[in-house]
């Protein structure tokens, strides 16, 4: 029974010891171990918004007047300039007034996504430089937003230019809702609606709780999709699946990209939706793709333009 | 290249089979759901799950001796392994020591990694895996498609086939409950003829030295009761601190993996049975090395739940096999890369970073953000497509120039405006195989603005 305890392996106490070693090196030149990657919580980033630069104080008339910036993505600008002024026109109802810095282009996501950070990184910085002087950027994308809020640290090791912009990049409806807190809006679009939840609005930004996590259920394009008049939301089967666009992926990996768009677009026709909408334009441009070259009876419409009243 | 998208693509030109794996799967996920709503602290379990793996693996190495020390107090042998290499050979002088000629295996993620079986077989022993699943796929010479459901990739009338032929049930039965009657009389005999039962290890207890393994078949259990040598083989990264600690992980693991509340068999291991032996195989194959590494360090915290398989529309999709790996899914698409880089460079864009795999997974690994980072240590290693560097190069230098920007913009939309269809939608525009592009406009957003704005 003696030999049974101790090593008699082959490979012995050598390699033990250069093992252990190994970890010693390792663990000693780690720095912390759970670091903390920044991703905005629950509830998104709304602690840090400044009262005095709200808009909207309870007297219903601005106060000091914020200056606004409005972040319109390159793909936006290019093929959706409706969205654009879909996200003026909301803004300018509630009171704000918006300022589109000319200079900008792209946040920068399609080479991040890639991995190529030395071509994103430039994108990074013009992006800082554009929109430090506001006292808020607003962006009809979550993925975009999701870029600046949550994947930016890489190339501002802790700038405080950086750190001072992060907290003042919201998406849409978070401003809509965590700011200017919007209870009621004067529009009309009596249709049945599916929700298509974009991914990193939703998991990045957490602008709605994700079907994976156990908290209590929110959802900010909800809650004003639910605000306008005659709009009856319908509820897919899954509730926020990924519609498989993904940038480059949709292109890369096309077979799965348009069988999961496919699967999104049966799941909401099923539910009894006439108009898709979501917080990404991106999200809907690879899903209207397939609808029209399927002949599918349903529309895409960004939330925006249903937050503006566009109709069908 | 015959990377994971033409793999995927080829799972998915199968009639109705990528439609019915999705469901398969999302069946799954959906009782996982079910199982972790029932527990109101589930998000504090994940929390509590998450902060033990990382001051588990910041204090690795006297956790291990801790391990080793009080395992060797129980009775067990212990040996460590460097790499896969050392634990086959480790496995096998045990084996041939004893002149062990027959082996059962209940299910370990870890020999498939080491490839034991092949290396064993090689020596002339006979190894049966003894889950079921797992038996399935090793009679049809295959890999696991999945780290829980091995051969989730197989239809039932498939399964038939296959025994068949190796077992002789009956032709064309399909029926489960025959085919799993037919496997276990299958696997008695086996397991009455073995001379070592080989175990994985789901949690290894450094305060204790014992450790337990998780089956729902109780195959774990006979594979190392009958034959008086049991071998279980874990890597590293499997020890917690203590055996308090042990109902977070337990709790959590059945619920991620397919929405039981437990693990039909949690059989804890304290020391060889009397007259036996038993040697546990402690194998570090790479980890060490993803130990040092702050941006993948948190993949050490997984318990193989394959929750993150369940819930990936994209392994749903595109099949296990479709990752030419040990490991699949997102979770493999990060440990796979780590061992040969090239061989996987496809994996970490397997992915559409929707960020589900993170939520979903029990004990919080980042799993859609290291994707992220390993496609940048692709580019680094020279591994992305030139194509595609270039692509990204030339757009990150229009984009920086908004005169430029602008001007490519509105070439495109005119481009895509004049273009005959055919042109447009060719075999080079991937786009355009199954979706319509955008109908462009006639004025970007900035030019309307300025023009509306009247600056
Ligand atoms: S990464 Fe997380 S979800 Fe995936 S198998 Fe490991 S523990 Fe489970």
């Amino acid at each position: 029974m003696s030999n049974m305890v101790g090593d008699f392996g082959t490979t012995g106490n050598v390699s033990r010891l250069s093992l252990l070693a190994t970890f010693s090196i390792a663990t000693g030149n780690a720095p912390p171990l759970t670091r903390a990657r920044d991703l905005p919580g629950f509830g998104g980033s709304t602690s840090f918004v400044h009262r005095s630069t709200s808009p909207i104080p309870s007297s219903g008339r601005p106060s000091i007047v914020p200056r606004v910036g409005l972040f319109i993505p390159c793909y936006i600008d290019q093929m959706y300039p409706d969205v654009g002024f879909a996200t003026v026109e909301v803004l300018e109802r509630l009171g704000v007034t918006v300022e589109f810095p000319e200079a900008q282009t792209c946040c920068g996501q399609p080479m991040a996504n890639t991995g190529c950070t030395e071509a994103a990184a430039p994108l990074a910085r013009r992006f800082v430089e554009i929109f430090e002087p506001y006292d808020a950027v607003v962006c009809p994308s979550g993925s975009c937003v999701a870029m600046v809020r949550a994947h930016y640290h890489e190339y501002f090791h802790h700038d405080p230019r950086y750190d001072a912009l992060r907290p003042k990049v919201f998406e849409l409806c978070e401003y809509l809702v965590d700011v200017l807190k919007v209870d009621k809006l004067p529009v009309r679009f009596p249709h049945k609606v599916g929700l298509h939840q974009s991914c990193h609005g939703l998991r990045e930004l957490r602008l709605g709780s994700s079907s994976e996590t156990i908290v209590a259920p929110f959802n900010k394009a909800k809650q004003l999709l639910e605000l306008i008049d005659g709009l009856e939301l319908v509820d897919p089967a899954r509730p926020d699946e990924c519609c498989g666009f993904g940038g480059t992926f949709a292109v890369s990996e096309e077979a799965v990209s348009c069988l999961m768009g496919h699967d999104r677009i049966a799941d909401h026709l099923q539910a009894g939706a006439e108009v898709m909408t979501a917080t990404d334009m991106s999200c809907l441009m690879h899903l209207d793709g397939l609808i029209r070259r399927d002949k599918q009876p349903l529309r895409c419409m960004h939330i925006a333009e249903l937050l503006a009243g566009r109709p069908v | 290249m015959t990377g994971h998208p033409t793999r995927a693509a080829e799972f998915i030109a199968l009639p109705q089979r990528a439609a019915w794996h999705d469901q398969s799967l999302w069946f799954v996920r959906a009782k996982r759901d079910k199982a972790a709503k029932a527990i109101p602290e589930w998000e504090s379990l994940r929390d509590a799950a998450a902060a033990i793996k990382a001051h588990t693996v910041a204090n690795l190495a006297d956790y291990l001796e801790e391990f080793e020390r009080n395992a060797k107090k129980l009775g067990a042998v212990v040996h460590w392994a460097r790499d896969a290499a050392e634990h086959n050979a480790i496995v096998l002088k045990i084996l041939s020591d004893h002149n062990v000629k027959r082996v059962v295996k209940s299910k370990s993620m870890l020999t498939e990694e080491c490839h034991l079986n092949p290396h064993l077989e090689a020596a002339g022993i006979e190894v049966v895996d003894t889950d079921l699943g797992e038996r399935i796929v090793q009679l049809a010479n295959e890999r696991p498609s999945h780290i829980v459901l091995p051969c989730i990739h197989k239809k039932k009338e498939e399964i038939g086939e296959l025994f068949h032929e190796h077992l002789g049930t009956d032709a064309g039965a399909s029926d489960p409950q025959y085919l799993t009657e037919a496997a276990r009389g299958h696997l008695r005999d086996r397991f009455l003829k073995a001379g070592a039962g080989l175990t994985g290890v789901n949690f290894a207890i450094a305060e204790t030295g014992g450790f337990v393994v998780c089956t729902n078949e109780g195959n774990a259990d006979l594979g190392v009761s009958l034959p008086p040598i049991h071998i279980a083989c874990m890597g590293i990264e499997k020890l917690i601190p203590k055996a308090a600690e042990l109902g977070v992980f337990l709790r959590l693991l059945a619920r991620s993996a397919t929405g039981q509340a437990i693990t039909t068999y949690s059989s804890h291991f304290h020391g060889p049975r009397a007259g036996c032996e038993l040697h546990i195989v402690l194998v570090d194959n790479g980890r060490s090395t993803v130990l040092g590494q702050d941006d993948f360090r948190r993949s050490l915290n997984c318990i193989r739940c394959g929750a993150c398989m369940n819930t990936c529309p994209v392994y749903r999709r595109s099949g296990g096999h479709s990752y030419n790996a040990t490991v699949p899914g997102p979770i493999g698409s990060i440990l796979e890369p780590a061992r040969d880089p090239a061989k996987h460079a496809s994996l970490p864009h397997a992915c559409s970073l929707c960020g589900s795999c993170s939520d979903v997974c029990p004990v919080k690994i980042n799993i859609h953000e290291q994707l992220l980072i390993w496609r940048r240590e692709l580019v680094k290693k020279g591994l992305l497509p030139l194509t595609k560097r270039w692509a990204m190069s030339i757009g990150s230098a229009v984009l920086q120039r908004p005169w430029l920007y602008q001007m490519v913009g509105g070439m495109g939309r005119m481009a895509l405006k004049l273009l005959p269809r055919f042109l447009v939608y060719s075999r080079l525009n991937p786009w355009g195989k199954q979706r319509e592009l955008p109908t462009p406009p006639k004025q970007s957003f900035r030019d309307q603005f300025k023009a509306r704005h009247g600056k």
